[in-house]
């Protein structure tokens, strides 16, 4: 597991996880550069979801979970952080299914200032306004901002999804699955914004599309079974040599 | 050009009736569910029936009495004439102060059940406390509030000591109807918010509960009905045969301290249908009407609350 990064973003180290006597992670070790795309493939249950929530310490809400081991973000350990709500507001996190809160297009979006304690109403605004413009969804909106969030199309809330997980600047985000309930045209669209906002964040692709993961990543790490079995640069992964014959497979669907 | 109409359309269409005729298996399906759907039909109109008979019998025999000064004036005359202002004020207090006590402790334990207890033993035996609180029959309730209330706390028999017992009854329905309304909120709604950075008591506060209202109204509301009709728990820590009350003005409408015994209606009705000779059956059964017409409005404005919040309804 060596990464040519001297001062990774994100830092795995020797992670395990459990919900009572299911292993979910098993001694993970790696580490996630600044501005890059990462990429985690794998088949379902292989960890990568949880691999996520030990990022923002949303792991915390899982019954029976247990976490071993140390995740470090920007260097520091999140368990030793004394402000768990400012961690999750520096890290943006989109799941596979659209969530549209039950509240307007712009509260939606305007939730997680507020929860942390902004009300000026032309911060705001602009704050809306860039937010819906990075998840392209600014003009199919602009005009409706009162409509609700969840009587929005499946792809339009999930953009709407990624507008709030942008909404409280975060330095990393996190998407996982994103593509699966958007339709082709608007997953395009997507993955540019991402291509686009690596250059300001250090963006977690988790995808079940190995594809899309040698589209965008930069590098990617291959979860089976709760364990990592490789990670590095994307185009090695890939190759016809990766580091093991179990990515091989993978990658060319022979499993999983 | 006959010969190709007849290809087309002969032989195809022909084979097109047999395929979706039906046959004997069919035929049988098709019987039974007409028998299915009257057995239960009639069966649905049989559970009706009594409401509709004993609403009936009710107010065909009450209908003597039945006017507004009936509603208005105080029992008279050892209560053999008059109304039921007395009895129906106090029922009012009843309901009121129980659900004020029972409503924000039932809803909070609900909410904390609900959204803050982990999965372990304390809250499973909790909750099977709390359920099993539900099937205790309310004589026993009675006797709780006897012990608890009026003996041990001191109170006495009372307005308050009845209403402290109607809350601890009424307590355990409201706890599972809150936690029932919780659950429903789908918990994908929580993630988004704690991911975004939010307590869980801002997600519960901002998200949470205003999807919840509608279900957690309705089963406090139900509770109103509940607690008007029962008898057994006002019987001995509050209720009282008559109390002489003003049926005129402002202070008709505050008749009874926290700490004097009221009349109640679910009380008064036993009592002048067994306790008191010579009163006209018009007046025990326009006292039922009362009672009963009370916990059907309730009801009625239970349904139509969640009715109108359902249309309301936002994903």
């Amino acid at each position: 597991m060596v990464t040519d990064s001297v001062d990774p973003h994100i830092a795995f180290r020797n992670v395990s996880v459990s919900y009572g006597r299911k292993v979910a992670l098993d001694r993970v070790t790696l580490e996630i550069p600044r501005h890059e795309i990462f990429g985690i493939i794998g088949p379902a249950n292989s960890g990568k979801t949880t691999l996520l929530k030990c990022i923002n310490r949303t792991i915390d809400f899982a019954p029976l979970a247990r976490v071993d081991g140390q995740v470090l973000v920007g260097g520091e350990d999140v368990y030793q952080m004394a402000n768990v709500f400012e961690l999750r507001r520096r890290i943006g996190m989109v799941f596979p299914l659209p969530v549209g809160l039950p509240l307007s297009v712009y509260d939606n979006v305007a939730y997680a200032p507020r929860m942390a304690g902004l009300t000026r109403r032309d911060e705001l605004d602009a704050l809306v306004e860039t937010c819906l413009r990075h998840a392209a969804l600014w003009d199919e909106v602009k005009d409706r901002m009162q409509l609700l969030g969840t009587r929005l199309s499946g792809g339009q809330q999930q953009r709407l999804t990624i507008a709030r997980a942008l909404s409280h600047r975060p330095e990393i985000l996190c998407l996982d699955e994103f593509s699966i309930a958007v339709d082709p045209v608007t997953t395009m669209k997507i993955e540019d914004v991402l291509l686009d906002l690596k250059q300001q964040m250090t963006i977690v692709l988790v995808t079940n599309l190995v594809q899309q993961a040698r589209r965008l990543a930069d590098r990617v790490a291959f979860l089976n079974n709760a364990t990592l079995i490789e990670v590095g640069p994307t185009e090695h992964v890939f190759s016809e040599h990766p580091a093991e014959r179990l990515t091989f497979d993978y990658v060319r669907g022979h499993f999983g | 050009m006959a010969r190709d109409a007849a290809t087309t359309t002969g032989p195809g269409a022909g084979d097109a009736i047999g395929r979706f005729a039906a046959g004997p298996v069919e035929r049988r399906k098709a019987l039974v569910e007409r028998l299915v759907a009257w057995l239960l039909g009639s069966l649905t109109v049989l559970l009706v029936l009594p409401l509709i008979a004993i609403l009936a019998t009710l107010v065909a025999k009450a209908w003597p009495v039945l006017s507004w000064a009936f509603i208005t004036q105080n029992p008279q005359t050892y209560m053999t004439a008059g109304g039921i202002w007395a009895p129906l004020i106090g029922t009012f207090y009843l309901v009121f102060i129980s659900l004020a006590v029972a409503a924000p402790i039932g809803v909070l334990a609900g909410v904390y059940l609900n959204e803050y207890a982990g999965e372990n033993w304390t809250t499973r035996l909790v909750t099977l406390a709390v359920v099993n609180l539900a099937g205790v029959p309310s004589i026993v309730h009675a006797l709780f509030g006897v012990g608890a209330f009026v003996l041990f706390a001191g109170i006495g028999r009372s307005v308050l000591a009845a209403s402290l017992t109607l809350a601890v009854m009424t307590l355990p329905v409201i706890i599972t109807s809150t936690k029932e309304a919780l659950a429903a909120v789908p918990q994908s709604f929580r993630e988004a918010c704690w991911n975004m950075g939010a307590s869980r008591w801002q997600t519960i506060r901002t998200i949470v509960l205003p999807n919840a209202t509608s279900g957690i109204l309705t089963g406090v509301i139900l509770q109103v009905s509940r607690a008007a009709g029962e008898t057994a728990p006002i019987l001995f820590t509050g209720a009282v045969f008559y109390v002489a009350v003003p049926d005129r003005g402002l202070a008709s409408f505050f008749p009874y301290g926290l700490f004097d015994r009221c009349m109640a209606l679910s009380y008064h009705l036993f009592t002048i249908s067994t306790q008191v000779t010579g009163v006209s059956e018009a007046l025990q059964y326009g006292t039922a009407v009362v009672l009963i017409g009370l916990v059907i409005s309730v009801n009625l404005a239970s349904i139509s609350l969640r009715v109108y919040l359902r249309s309301r309804k936002r994903w």
